[in-house]
């Protein structure tokens, strides 16, 4: 499939039109989607309307369009105004959104056109797509694995070639995760750089949308559709946005490059320490420095992300009552009843345990214990990072200690899910940008990602890195069988 | 620090969260939420004397925009989802007992 880059160019020029790039993401869903499960909707008539009214316009205004008739999906937690937004959730089920998120409208002034929603995990927790109430998604490099989450429908989408790009969100590494997994490029931005205006909110002050793509030019323009103020977001900031797609070409000779020990230590598995290890070594040969950093409070950047996550997915989460929209029990006697029973038929177990962790460590007696105390610990793990990047312009990691695993493997354990986070979750502590870039594959043909860390809006310096790399790669060329 | 969650702990912080938990969902989750609770408990480790909370991973503090009319969704819009409507209402199941009234 033609990049995002390679359709809105032949589109501009007139060689070729929207309808024709819909279609044939329409053809490429029809045939692929029953087996990976990566679409929980559809927006057939929505899709091939927008086309024809891109195709429509005078050719001056189709040049202004930097997404001209590409076709991309969203994760099923951002509001779309012409299709259902269900966060695969049963209480969702049938939710149509009286309104769009900013990003869905941003994609459409671009020319971008939405052929479908995608799987998750129910309201985006979890990290393989396996709490979806819809259906499960496989991972296509091997379809008896997981693809990651909980993006994990975006991250299949763009990876089986059924859309050159796609949204999710990430809280803990939901976009990063799974585009390492799935052998993709994600983008998680800086917290505040991307409206969360329609975003299904879960962790607030963690939650951001970015992109997904096969290559880092076509996150750059993707970011660069997305990216910037929106009053109905006040988290969202005014920082000028930088000419991400401008900044790709620049030369990153004497870039320094930390390598934080903590993110090579036990758990990490050999295959995975291998590539990403060839990979600085690709980085080094392109003139870049590598410099030792310290990071050494990551080991608690679970338990405080687990915490601060929860406490604010349950305060995010008890909207769901009932009452204005959602699944309402039938055996609802008084208010709190209906209440209670609707919440209770309505979200999955990990849902539940989240709501149930996240009012523990809020509830009285335990909030100094928990959560103030996780509040505490955030700061210092942002000071261990602001000190590292004092030293150096990027920080490079894996993303996940291992490739994807089993589906079914984990599912009994949500410990050891969480634990499979460590080295994705301080970027949302700390609110930097990062992201995942295809850096190989292990002896079992599964993709490996390599992570970028950057300081707060360095998100142009970081597709910079990322696209030199992929110049010099070939890695995000390979398709899945 | 911690101590295992005990099964009325569960229920009362499921009472709190407004989940209906049944009672295979109240033993599971006690289990579930003391290996949880056990593992964050690590944090009582770090040395936290007079570090600052935070909230939020930007400052931005009282965001204020003009206080002008505008346009909102409107009724119908609103209550399109609605499980439950009477006229421009949403509608509820009673809220008081008949005593307290």
């Amino acid at each position: 499939m033609p990049t995002a880059s390679e359709i809105s160019k032949s589109v501009h020029e007139g060689k070729s039109t929207a309808v024709d790039a819909v279609n044939s993401a329409l053809r490429a869903i029809a045939d692929r989607n029953d087996e990976l499960g990566a679409f929980v909707s559809v927006c057939e008539d929505h899709a091939i309307a927008q086309a024809k009214r891109i195709d429509a316009l005078p050719a001056d205004k189709k040049k202004r369009l930097p997404l001209a008739g590409v076709p991309i999906a969203l994760k099923d937690n951002i509001c779309t105004d012409f299709a259902p937004t269900t966060c695969s959730s049963k209480i969702l089920a049938s939710f149509n959104p009286p309104y769009s998120a900013h990003v869905t409208e941003r994609l459409i002034d671009a020319g971008a056109v939405v052929v479908g929603k995608t799987n998750l995990d129910e309201f985006a927790m979890g990290s393989s797509t396996e709490n979806s109430a819809t259906c499960i998604t496989r991972n296509p490099w091997d379809r008896e694995r997981v693809p990651g989450g909980s993006s994990g429908g975006s991250a299949v989408s763009v990876a089986a070639d059924m859309t050159p790009i796609a949204l999710g969100s990430d809280t803990g590494g939901s976009i990063r995760q799974p585009a390492s997994l799935t052998g993709v490029v994600g983008l998680k931005p800086t917290y505040g750089r991307v409206s969360r205006y329609g975003l299904v909110a879960f962790g607030s002050s963690l939650d951001q949308i970015g992109p997904f793509a096969k290559t880092a030019e076509d996150a750059a323009l993707l970011l660069g559709v997305i990216a910037g103020a929106d009053t109905r977001d006040s988290t969202c900031v005014s920082t000028d946005v930088a000419d991400y797609v401008g900044a790709l070409n620049e030369s990153i000779v004497g870039k320094k490059i930390g390598i934080p020990r903590e993110y090579f230590a036990e758990g990490l598995g050999d295959e995975t320490r291998k590539h990403v290890e060839a990979a600085i070594e690709v980085l080094r040969g392109l003139g870049a420095e590598t410099v030792d950093v310290e990071l050494p409070l990551t080991k608690y950047g679970i338990a405080c992300y687990y915490l601060i996550a929860t406490a604010e997915a349950s305060s995010n989460l008890a909207r769901y009552d009932g009452v204005h929209y959602g699944h309402r029990s039938e055996k609802a006697g008084d208010i709190v009843e209906m209440y209670s029973a609707s919440r209770e038929e309505g979200f999955g177990a990990e849902v539940k345990r989240r709501i149930m962790l996240g009012t523990y460590a809020l509830s009285s007696g335990y909030y100094d214990a928990y959560y103030l105390r996780a509040m505490k610990v955030r700061t210092l793990l942002r000071r261990d990072l602001e000190n590292a990047f004092k030293k150096v312009d990027v920080i490079c990691s894996p993303v996940t200690p291992s490739t994807a695993f089993k589906i079914g493997e984990k599912t009994s354990d949500p410990l050891a899910m969480y634990l499979a986070d460590v080295y994705t979750i301080t970027a949302n502590l700390a609110g930097i940008p990062a992201m995942s870039v295809p850096c190989g594959f292990d002896s079992a043909g599964l993709p490996i990602g390599l992570q970028l860390m950057g300081p707060a809006f360095s998100e142009a310096m970081l597709l910079n890195v990322a696209h030199q790399y992929q110049l010099n790669t070939e890695h995000h060329k390979r398709v899945p069988a | 620090m911690s101590k295992p969650l005990t099964e009325s702990e569960v229920r009362h912080i499921a009472m709190l969260g407004r989940l209906q938990l049944s009672d295979d969902e109240i033993a599971m989750m006690t289990e579930e939420l003391s290996a949880i609770v056990g593992y964050v408990d690590q944090l009582s480790e770090v040395d936290v004397e007079g570090v600052e909370p935070t909230a939020h991973a930007v400052n931005v503090q009282n965001v204020f925009r003009d206080d002008v009319v505008r346009d909102s969704i409107g009724p119908d819009k609103a209550l399109a989802n609605a499980p439950q409507r009477e006229d421009s209402f949403f509608r509820v199941p009673k809220v008081l007992d008949q005593d307290t009234v």
